[in-house]
């Protein structure tokens, strides 16, 4: 054996640059919008492992949609212009949650800022009955879907119009009608029950495919790698969603990410097809999307799919972001604003002009602001109506046992 | 005077780094800072590793300033996997070094468990001492934050029912710091539960009355340097005769202004640390007052106040002039907005007090 050089060392990855400095982002390989091919679905997967390094982008810096993804997208003017007022209507409503926050009207809630194109465009990729297990950053699911905001606020408030009555953390709806699984706080677990969901599907000979959704950092958890597994060794009809936002709380994504190159290369172990997606462009998630669950509707197996986006705000509203990155690192984040492309898109489609976006901010603002009075007149956090205590003891099981009626009692219910 | 913390605030404490060479600890936060630099410190072996932990310095700000001072080698970020944490930990005190972890929640501990339980606690056993693991694996504990379930639990008994394990609670700066450093000595796996709700002022369970913060506390002010605070020793924080309240974390401070204010002449005892116990201290006081009544913010059924009742039934039996009372969370998850029904406040700790004392 030959002697040791030198003693050994650990490498710890560390973000390109921390508070104080020019934000960079030259590591960020960019293609150009149109540039990657579009195999066919039933392609093997063997045949598709440069999809996991390319990035698929229609949108151009014109606002044109171009190549090969964009030639076969089918989406009509109507629903081009729908993506963008579901965006604009989850922007605003996070404004108006986020404020409400602030008044100490709920303990806590989460942004979607600049990552707004991936939930509401991928829901033009289901149907219904079909179902997603999100994690807290796809409200845009539940918007995109036409879930009354109302009730969604009224989650976020936990009053008495809260459907899971009170008992979950602010944000963490919940929609069986609507295609959402109940959000959970323990990262990852949603994953592999998504293709559980869709084992479930395809052993009832049902045709409903399931979408699992988890975060950059949360990829590192176990479940994340059973998920793969289960989908892969059976040809799970799953489409298993990355949102690569940049960062995990003050973790930056390169640690969940290792040496894999991509979040979407992690699929290439496990056989099953990825595809790396501009995640601020609503045209090229839509595309992927659509690509995707055809491949789970046909039976051919799950896909990987990893959007590539930026958190622009802070994790939560627990979160002051610039305690480690810099603080103008979102303004410098090359993939845009998703909502600003689609507009512009539009725009140069001739379906849209800046006096009307004006216009449509004010009307969907005045929307949001409608359905807030809605739920404020049943109540907030700690005023108005809410989820009697006695309700607290309902749900542990179907029929409340014993012991449990015994401490409501004690509890004075 | 803080402002009433009616939002979920993860990110809490002072982020301006205190000297915390200079002055005394005076949060629960700093003096777990302070115990983790003395470690880091005085034993080259002690890493520090967890999620957010290294550059930014945990959620709770328990590790600010540590990977500036000692190296990105000795406190650094981990992946999203507690699984990956504990695990890693094991491996690392096999090879001799001595990892304290941390768990972001206690409620994300779950995915750690299968290393924990057949790992961690039965390394010794399973090698007659030939690989042992001496690691400590911090965890924020509790609720009062609004946290709801995934933010609020306290999973003591999952491992005070773990042979092997150590489980420790502080419920105060001084104590923190001190039980910490002896965790970190211990030759055994040690469970360092953390209740969040005391991190930056004691709590005794009035949501509705102003925070205090811990510098008006006796305990609140760890000295500096280097202290031990012996793991298997309980403490005494109120003299009485009437009966004694066996409570730990959070739950001292509820128990204290619950016989405060009903001026119940009772023996507070704050157990610190749950396993190895303090039977003695126990005993000895119950053996005086006769009566008993335990205390923790877990749910009941199966909680750790079983064992405890059990004990004080079985050594105390022929001195006891009422059936040993226990004041618990509600058997059910930890709700979000009806926080302040479930939490075992010093409403249901008095009248437990009460019904314990009507018994003749
Ligand atoms: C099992 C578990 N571990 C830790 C946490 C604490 N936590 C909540 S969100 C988060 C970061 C998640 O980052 P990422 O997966 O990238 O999702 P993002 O928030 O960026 O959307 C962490 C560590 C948790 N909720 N669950
Ligand atoms: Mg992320």
């Amino acid at each position: 054996m030959k002697p040791v050089e030198r003693p050994l060392e650990l490498f710890f990855a560390e973000p390109a640059v921390r508070p104080g400095a020019e934000p960079d982002f030259s590591g960020l390989d960019l293609p150009a919008a149109g540039s990657l091919r579009r195999p066919p679905v039933d392609s093997p997967a063997e045949e598709m492992r440069d999809m996991a390094f390319g990035l698929i982008r229609l949108l151009d810096d014109d606002g044109q949609a171009v190549g090969p993804w964009a030639d076969t997208l089918d989406l009509d003017d109507a629903a081009r212009m729908s993506g963008l007022r579901h965006m604009m209507t989850l922007r605003a409503y996070d404004a108006r949650m986020l404020l409400a926050q602030r008044q100490q009207k709920t303990s806590f809630y989460m942004q979607h800022l600049g990552e707004e194109a991936i939930s509401c465009a991928f829901h033009l990729a289901l149907r219904s009955g079909d179902m997603n297990f999100p994690t807290y950053r796809q409200a845009g699911l539940l918007i995109a879907s036409g879930y009354p905001m109302a009730t969604m606020m009224c989650q976020v408030y936990g009053n008495d119009g809260d459907p899971v009555r009170g008992r979950q953390l602010p944000v963490f709806y919940s929609s069986k009608s609507h295609g959402f699984f109940s959000i959970s706080g323990n990262l990852g677990t949603q994953y592999v029950q998504a293709v559980g969901w869709a084992m479930g599907s395809a052993l009832s000979g049902d045709d409903k495919i399931a979408a699992a959704w988890i975060g950059d950092g949360s990829t590192a958890e176990s479940d994340f790698h059973a998920a793969l597994v289960f989908a892969s060794g059976y040809r799970v009809p799953v489409v298993l969603n990355i949102v690569n936002n940049q960062w995990a709380i003050s973790t930056f994504q390169g640690l969940a990410r290792g040496g894999a190159g991509t979040f979407a290369a992690r699929g290439l172990g496990f056989g099953i097809p990825a595809l790396r997606v501009d995640g601020n462009d609503y045209l090229a998630v839509v595309a992927a999307a659509r690509w995707a669950s055809e491949r789970a509707r046909r039976s051919l197996g799950p896909t990987l799919i990893e959007y590539v986006t930026y958190r622009v705000a802070g994790h939560s509203t627990s979160d002051d972001p610039s305690a480690y990155r810099p603080s103008g690192e979102s303004a410098c984040w090359p993939l845009g604003d998703p909502l600003m492309r689609l507009k512009q898109h539009l725009i140069a489609r001739g379906l849209w002009s800046e006096d009307r976006h004006v216009q449509a901010e004010a009307e969907i603002m005045g929307e949001v602001q409608a359905a807030q009075k809605e739920a404020e007149q049943i109540g907030t956090l700690h005023s108005g109506r809410r989820p009697s205590p006695a309700e607290m003891f309902n749900d542990v099981y179907a029929e409340m046992p014993p012991h449990l009626r015994r401490q409501r009692q004690l509890a004075g219910y | 005077m803080m402002s009433m913390p009616r939002c979920l605030r993860i990110c809490g404490g002072n982020d301006s780094l205190r000297g915390t060479d200079a002055m005394p600890a005076t949060t629960m936060i700093d003096a777990i800072r302070d115990a983790l630099d003395v470690a880091l410190t005085d034993d080259p072996t002690v890493t520090v590793f967890g999620q957010d932990v290294g550059y930014f310095g945990g959620v709770f700000r328990c590790t600010a300033g540590l990977q500036k001072k000692h190296g990105i080698d000795r406190c650094f970020d981990t992946p999203i996997s507690e699984l990956g944490i504990v695990g890693v930990a094991i491996g690392m005190a096999a090879y001799g070094r001595k990892p304290v972890v941390e768990i972001q929640f206690a409620d994300y501990m779950y995915p750690a468990y299968d290393q924990i339980v057949s790992e961690a606690a039965r390394l010794r056993y399973r090698t007659a001492g030939e690989f042992t693991c001496p690691i400590v694996i911090r965890m924020p504990t509790g609720g009062g934050i609004f946290g709801a379930q995934t933010h609020s639990q306290s999973p003591e008994a999952l491992f005070t029912h773990v042979t092997g394990l150590k489980v420790v609670m502080p419920s105060n700066p001084i104590d923190a710091k001190g039980l910490l450093l002896s965790a970190i000595d211990d030759p055994d796996p040690v469970i360092f539960l953390e209740p969040k709700r005391l991190y930056n002022g004691p709590f005794d369970g009035h949501h509705d009355r102003p925070v205090s913060p811990w510098r008006t506390h006796p305990m609140g002010e760890a000295p500096l340097g280097r202290y031990l605070v012996p793991l298997g020793q309980a403490a005494i924080r109120r003299k009485g005769a009437a009966l004694t309240v066996l409570a730990y974390g959070t739950m001292v401070h509820v128990a204290l202004a619950a016989v405060e204010e009903t001026a119940i002449d009772a023996e507070v005892i704050d157990l610190r640390t749950l396993l190895p116990l303090d039977l003695e201290t126990i005993v000895a006081s119950v053996r005086k007052t006769g009566r008993c009544v335990v205390v923790h913010e877990a749910t009941l059924t199966s909680g750790f106040g079983a064992e405890l009742a059990a004990l004080v039934q079985a050594e105390c039996f022929w001195h006891l002039h009422a059936p040993v009372e226990r004041v618990a969370g509600w058997d059910t998850p930890y709700p979000h907005t009806n926080e302040w029904d479930y939490f075992p406040g010093p409403a249901r700790v008095a009248a437990a007090c009460r019904r314990v004392l009507e018994v003749q």
